[in-house]
């Protein structure tokens, strides 16, 4: 394993950033860094700002104030295919045409960074590109399916083509927000897992999770409460019972199994 | 432009993709050659592709046309080309919109260009104009009817596809009003309006063709180079935003361009429904749903199809087109809904 340098330019960072949604203040004053070959985790309950800060990570919404830096230059002086390709996304509940085989979705992952006026293809399509879709199908045992068509697809195999098809450009950073939503657990856990083996190849990781006990498997956690960040840090520091009631309002018991942390709400709590 | 190798040819084995293709190319052949032949004056299909052979001889030679010849390239050949035209037409505006709004139900009249198209015709039909102008009236409140929809749906400098789906209805709406108002007050001139809202390429001579072609070759052109910005688009608009496609201005020139080309179809054949919606339909059940194939198919299928949907209307009592490919498509897409494969 090649070690990873923790300098400045191996990172995404947020710098004071302030985003609106509307006319709501979704962000503010956010600062964070996200390494690479770090697999951070953002928490916090509803309406905390975590996907609008995801979608400003990506330059997706622009920030009012603050800026962006990926690998030390600002997010907005990236030309956009560049930017595709540096910076991968999985959406929330990512649509995939249903009559698609899965091979040419996970090619479209591919296409990014290759357009005239964003909107035509200017590089021929070649063998570099083909083995990188190859490679993202193998990474996330969905080669064996690939010729299959979305449609004919469970739940957590779609998760995984959008997962390969995020992988398929061969990004620096990879955002998922909630990749494992409406998965069962088992799959929830395969998807930490393949995430899990890509951060330890350099990527850089930042999900956007609700589940608190997939979240205690990250590295490093970011927990915002009303656009900001309330607590930042190692899972330990971050899992707090008094900083658990601050964001969400539960009281929760907090205990270390396995070398794991598990966070265990208790009833009569005000709603978890 | 540079070539672009198509990765579905290594995903989608050719083997596979090309006897469909060339049985479609076998059915738009025999489509147009029974379409010329057929008719009051019976044309074996030898000497229909004999005269089509010395037609194209004679560009070449100049030299004069006679007897069947000049039925099958003065009478029958224009309207089968017409039908050619308009069929490709709306199947591939009809499937780029089901794509950029990524809507089954999408098809090319959903922005008001049928129903500006119609209040341009029966304005020029009402007001007596000459039958060589209605096309350009028809035209003009086609596209203006699609910039009022634009308009109407404008948020800053974006185009949210509910709020255009919403205003098109509007328009759709308001211009039809219009349009019948204008009918019960020019009640002598009804049937002839109602002909051209049913459709009908029975008018359709060389220089219409001529006209509508190049709305049709740059319109459908535009949308095929936008293919791979469509299947991108099909991830979801933020998906495809990260993948460095801007949306906004996709979406706008697909529209334009759909547009554009549907509105010149309008112009001069009248609202020919349901093959703007089916044919993609149909394409994506059999070549699967890449607009790179999506698109083109489209074309081929749907100038098949209104081929032999004129063909039917001409040699029934069914007479219009329109009236043709509405009974024909009607319960065909129920069924493409029942098999519950419609998307």
């Amino acid at each position: 394993m090649t070690p990873i340098q923790e300098t400045h330019s191996h990172t995404l960072e947020a710098h004071a950033l302030h985003v609106r949604a509307g006319t709501f203040a979704a962000v503010q004053e956010v600062s964070a860094t996200f390494p690479a070959g770090v697999f951070t985790a953002v928490i916090g309950p509803n309406g905390a700002g975590k996907s609008t800060l995801l979608r400003a990570l990506l330059g997706l919404s622009p920030p009012e104030h603050g800026e962006v830096r990926l690998l030390g230059r600002k997010l907005a002086d990236w030309p956009r295919s560049e930017r595709a390709r540096t910076l991968a996304y999985l959406a929330q509940g990512e649509g995939l045409p249903d009559t698609a085989q899965v091979r040419d979705v996970v090619a479209l992952g591919r296409g990014a960074g290759a357009w005239r006026w964003g909107l035509i293809p200017t590089r021929p399509w070649t063998d570099a590109d083909e083995s990188a879709v190859t490679d993202a199908l193998t990474r996330t045992d969905t080669l064996r399916f690939e010729h299959r068509r979305v449609s004919e697809l469970s739940g957590g195999e779609r998760q995984r083509v959008s997962l390969a098809r995020a992988l398929a450009s061969q990004p620096r950073f990879l955002l998922l927000d909630e990749p494992t939503n409406h998965l069962d657990l088992a799959y929830a856990l395969d998807v930490i897992r393949y995430v899990r083996c890509e951060v330890a190849g350099g990527l850089g990781v930042v999900a956007v999770l609700h589940d608190l006990n997939l979240a205690a498997r990250a590295d490093a956690l970011l927990l915002l409460h009303q656009g900001r960040v309330l607590a930042a840090g190692p899972p330990e520091e971050v899992l707090t019972p008094a900083l658990l009631h601050t964001a969400y309002g539960i009281h929760a018991q907090v205990i270390r199994h396995d070398g794991r942390l598990v966070v265990l709400p208790q009833d009569g709590g005000e709603g978890v | 432009m540079t070539t672009i190798h198509d990765p579905h040819s290594t995903t989608h084995p050719p083997r596979r993709l090309l006897p469909r293709t060339l049985a479609l190319l076998a059915v738009l052949l025999a489509s147009i050659v029974l379409a010329v032949g057929l008719g009051s004056v019976f044309i074996p299909p030898a000497e229909v592709l004999g005269a089509l052979w010395r037609g194209v001889l004679s560009l070449g030679s100049g030299a004069e046309l006679s007897g069947n010849d000049i039925i099958v390239w003065q009478i029958r050949l224009p309207r089968v080309v017409m039908g050619l035209v308009v069929g490709a037409c709306l199947s591939v505006c009809g499937a780029a919109f089901q794509g950029v709004f990524r809507n089954p139900l999408a098809d090319p009249y959903l922005l008001g260009v049928a129903s500006g198209g119609a209040l341009g015709a029966t304005v020029g039909i009402v007001a007596g104009w000459p039958r060589s102008s209605i096309p350009l009236s028809a035209l003009a409140f086609a596209l203006a009817a699609v910039g009022a929809t634009l308009a109407l749906s404008r948020e800053g400098r974006r185009f949210p596809p509910t709020r255009l789906i919403l205003a098109g209805v509007v328009v759709g709406s308001v211009l039809s009003a219009f349009t019948t108002f204008l009918i019960l007050r020019g009640e002598d001139r009804a049937r002839q309006v109602l002909a051209y809202t049913l459709g009908d390429l029975g008018f359709s001579g060389w220089r219409d063709v001529l006209t509508i072609l190049p709305y049709a070759v740059i319109g459908c052109g535009v949308l095929m180079a936008l293919a791979r910005a469509l299947d991108t688009l099909q991830l979801g608009d933020l998906t495809a935003r990260s993948l460095g496609v801007p949306v906004e201005r996709l979406r706008l020139l697909v529209v334009i361009a759909a547009s554009a080309a549907t509105a010149a179809a309008v112009a001069y054949v009248g609202i020919i429904g349901f093959v703007g919606l089916v044919v993609p339909h149909l394409v994506r059940l059999v070549w699967g749903a890449g607009h790179r194939v999506l698109l083109p198919i489209s074309a081929l299928a749907g100038a098949a199809l209104l081929v032999l949907a004129d063909l039917l209307s001409r040699t029934t009592v069914l007479s219009q087109v329109g009236v043709v490919t509405t009974l024909l498509g009607g319960p065909f897409f129920l069924w493409l809904l029942a098999r519950g494969r419609s998307d």
